[in-house]
């Protein structure tokens, strides 16, 4: 029936009947293609995961499972059975229960109304049992194993709780097939762990979980099976046990990682970051260190320890409560952020949506935003420079855009990156902070990101690196220092630094507990 | 890639803003009694029946708009034409007993309901059929009804000796000393407040204006539901045109003008939100009744009325500013409770 699976089949005498199929099945928006061969096979009692790069097509498929979009073509057939949704409602009556990525709360709406939405208990005259609703809603948490305050207004929950009431409103429609759009991208390892337990559960009672994550090591715990896509098509479904890790990141990205962290050997030159003593009260505390031309600085640590906290206060956008910033050195007055861009650093911020970017421009302006004293002639601003300057970034920076005066938030996550990149890039810095550079960044953008990051230190660039990542820590910094709890714990050269002495040092702890 | 390793206890969650919301209506009550208070003890007439009865009658007809508006607008939406359907409304009311001057009261109020049902019906038809921003669709709508009302008046005025006195006496009888005007919007914003807080439609507004995409992906038929909303402060602003009419005996030209402002304003005074979600019928009714005895107030004690609009935008100010302070609080225990959510 799918002649993808032809070939990867041969364990298909001891599956039972598939609950839900997809085959063929294409989307488009516009010129875009977002899907051009979804297919997927769910067994009742299995967890499936599915997995490719951002933008692969998995986030449409979901919402074609979902009947939030109607396949342009192709088929779905339900226990068999070819169905077409009109809509959510029809896909949740089919047993379908959709977890998305971002959560769709009501702010306003206290959490049990959340979880039963349009399906609220009743009692007579078709009034609404509030009673009953917080009862049944708290029945849903026990079976998690959380507290949540049922009675209490969805606004100010923690985006961990607000997943939780996601998860307990996808438990409630009681789903044949349970989709999860990358659940566990906020939850903490218990979270994760219970969350686990829940499919488990839902499995053993018959369910077919599809689980879409980022994390390959989750997909191997707790799934069975996997199918991977590349580029809006299907291109492997296989048993579990049947592939290895590499084999799958070789399917999502088609080519070898050997060059995911590119690393050109460069001779540090001169000073050009040199921090004393920094202190801000109650944040952090006599941090010292240098960053010279052609290397890369990591600072690593725990969310909390005071990395990004330092990268704010080295910019000028906190203020320090003692010690100095020099940069080339010139020394930075306190607060300034104008004045330490003037002396050559630039920030690329953590959270590009809300701080690096303004989302409803166009791309070419905000590449030109940091730069925009060069462009002007006489107090105004020269459009045509402007996309000048954005044209020779793009090219740069390899940015996949369809138009330059598309609003920058119409581009994937990895390209907006790169739109920020190249915004602070323009401006010619010698110091380049950068926290987080590829968080929610697919991994064929992430080595791009990689490899621009290490020529431009070839170059003679300087860079901080704020990262959470481990492997990226390793595989670009020349040297690595670790922050906990507001001070450096330890600092390593590239040769020292392995992935157990940063965790021992972000954490005080004994490395076998922390791992 | 990352790996946990120390598991945050999770936060103490924020109750007591969520008791602060709901002390929302208790907080205008007071307000009103403290208003009330200090007036009389500067002019002890302000406590008399009468003055009391004033007070309810002279809030009724904004607290009846409020109720309509305050449906519109917890779904993001706002309806400016209330003013000018309650305008129009009276006029033709009027116009019909002058030349049928055996009609019914009951007709009369019907066509006063059918009339302003029709026109809200127009207004949620294009808002939700044709997806104009309601603010564009209700402002031309109170310009066009602004407009007919003119023709058809024509410069003349409905006097009360063409309105049957059994219709006008509606205006200002009561029973046991409360005002049936103030019977009757009381009985609409109670049975309003329970539908939209009891039955499924009604939470259905408010889940339309707390997040459109959710309402979306949870099957909600925003686009009927919104309609309705519509419908119902049309009708409702059809019913306060003829309430006007018996009040007041009499109509011309400027019926109901600017009244879409004053219920914004008592509305949002009320705790109703400005961008949807949040907000019940029970506090806008307060704000209006907030508002008018403001207005009194300030006539009682002789303080020039003028001072009765920049205190009415004043409150409005602090309203909006109270909102504002409590989402920022929210936000800020969101962003530490996420801090402490995340991994290495």
């Amino acid at each position: 029936m799918n002649q993808h699976l032809t070939d990867e089949r041969d364990a298909d005498e001891r599956d039972p009947a598939p609950v839900l199929v997809l085959e063929h099945a294409t989307k488009r928006f516009g010129e875009v293609r977002a899907l051009e061969d979804g297919s997927i096979t769910l067994y009742p009692g299995e967890a499936h995961a599915l997995l490719g790069e951002n933008g692969a097509g998995k986030s449409t498929l979901v919402k074609i499972l979902a009947g939030v979009h109607g396949a342009d073509s192709g088929q779905l057939l339900i226990d068999g059975e070819p169905v077409a949704f009109n809509g959510p409602t029809a896909s949740r009556a089919a047993g379908i229960s959709v977890i998305y990525q971002e959560p769709t709360l009501f702010p306003d709406l206290t959490v049990a109304e959340n979880i039963f939405m349009g399906r609220q208990p009743l009692r007579a005259g078709r009034r609404i049992d509030r009673a009953s609703m917080n009862r049944r809603a708290n029945e849903l948490f026990a079976r998690l194993g959380v507290q949540l305050d049922p009675d209490r207004i969805a606004r100010g929950l923690s985006v961990a709780d607000q997943q939780i009431a996601e998860i307990a409103k996808a438990l409630s429609f009681n789903a044949r097939v349970l989709v999860m759009d990358e659940p566990t991208a906020a939850l903490t390892t218990v979270e994760v762990e219970r969350l686990f337990e829940v499919i488990r559960a839902l499995r053993t009672q018959g369910a077919a979980v599809l689980f879409i994550s980022h994390r390959l090591e989750e997909a191997f715990a707790s799934c069975q099976r996997v199918t991977v896509m590349r580029d809006g098509r299907f291109t492997r479904s296989a048993l579990i046990e049947d592939v290895t890790v590499d084999d799958i990141i070789r399917s999502m990205v088609g080519r070898d990682l050997d060059a995911m962290f590119p690393k050109t050997a460069t001779v540090p030159g001169e000073v050009v970051l040199d921090v004393a003593h920094l202190c801000r009260e109650g944040v952090f505390d006599d941090i010292s260190f240098e960053v010279r031309r052609g290397e890369i600085v990591a600072l690593a640590g725990l969310v909390g320890a005071g990395r990004s906290e330092v990268a704010r206060a080295i910019f000028g956008i906190d203020k320090r409560t003692s010690g100095r910033v020099r940069i080339r050195g010139l020394e930075l007055p306190n607060g300034r952020p104008l004045a330490a861009m003037k002396a050559g650093v630039a920030l690329v911020p953590e959270d590009r949506r809300q701080q690096g970017l303004v989302m409803d421009l166009s791309i070419d302006q905000n590449v030109a935003l940091a730069s925009l004293g060069r462009l002007r002639r006489f107090g105004l601003i020269r459009r045509s420079k402007e996309r000048e300057l954005a044209m020779t970034w793009a090219a740069r920076l390899q940015l996949k855009f369809a138009r330059m005066r598309n609003a920058v938030s119409t581009l994937s996550g990895g390209n907006q990156q790169k739109v920020v990149l190249g915004k602070w890039l323009a401006r010619s810095p010698s110091l380049l902070i950068i926290d987080e550079p590829t968080r929610g960044i697919d991994v064929g953008t992430k080595a791009e990101v990689h490899r621009l990051l290490d020529g431009l230190v070839a170059e003679g660039l300087a860079v901080l690196m704020i990262s959470s990542e481990l492997p990226e820590v390793l595989g670009m910094a020349d040297r690595v220092l670790v922050l906990r709890e507001g001070r450096i714990t330890a600092e390593f050269t590239r040769a020292e630094a392995d992935e157990n002495s940063i965790m021992r040092a972000a954490t005080g702890q004994n490395p076998a507990a922390a791992a | 890639m990352s790996t946990a390793v120390i598991t945050p206890t999770p936060t103490a969650r924020p109750r007591r803003l969520e008791s602060l919301l709901r002390a929302r209506e208790l907080g205008i009550a007071l307000a009103i009694i403290v208003v009330f208070g200090l007036t009389t003890l500067n002019n002890h007439a302000f406590a008399h029946a009468s003055s009391i009865q004033q007070l309810l009658t002279g809030a009724a007809l904004i607290a009846l708009l409020g109720v309509g508006e305050t449906m519109v607008i917890v779904t993001r939406n706002v309806d400016l034409s209330v003013g000018s359907v309650v305008g129009l409304s009276a006029y033709i009311v009027g116009d019909l007993f002058k030349h049928h001057h055996q009609m019914p009261v009951v007709a009369g109020f019907a066509v006063a309901i059918g009339l302003g049902a029709a026109i809200g019906a127009i207004n949620g038809l294009v808002t939700t059929v044709a997806r104009v921003p309601s603010l564009v669709v209700t402002l031309a709508m109170l310009y066009i009804v602004r407009g007919i009302d003119g023709v058809i008046v024509n410069g003349t005025t409905i006097d009360p000796g063409s309105i049957p006195q059994a219709f006008i006496t509606f205006g200002y009888r009561s029973l046991l000393g409360i005002p049936w005007l103030a019977i009757i919007v009381a009985v609409v914003v109670a049975a309003a407040g329970y539908a939209m807080r009891s039955f499924r439609w009604g939470r259905d507004l408010y889940a339309i204006g707390s997040n459109p995409d959710a309402a979306a992906l949870a099957g909600i038929p925003s686009g009927r539901r919104v309609f309705t909303a519509f419908l119902v402060s049309g009708a409702l602003a059809g019913l306060a045109g003829a309430l006007f009419l018996a009040i007041h005996a009499q109509v011309d030209v400027t019926g109901g003008i600017g009244y879409e402002l004053s219920v914004i304003a008592a509305v949002v005074v009320g705790g109703v939100a400005i961008f949807g979600g949040s907000g019940t019928v029970l506090g806008a009714a307060l704000g209006a009744l907030l508002l008018n005895t403001i207005n009194q107030a300030l006539v009682a004690t002789k303080i020039s009325s003028f001072w009765n609009e920049a205190i009415a935008g004043a409150l409005l100010l602090a309203a909006i500013a109270f909102d504002r302070w409590l989402s920022l609080r929210v936000a800020r225990n969101l962003r530490s409770a996420e801090g402490a959510h995340r991994d290495l």
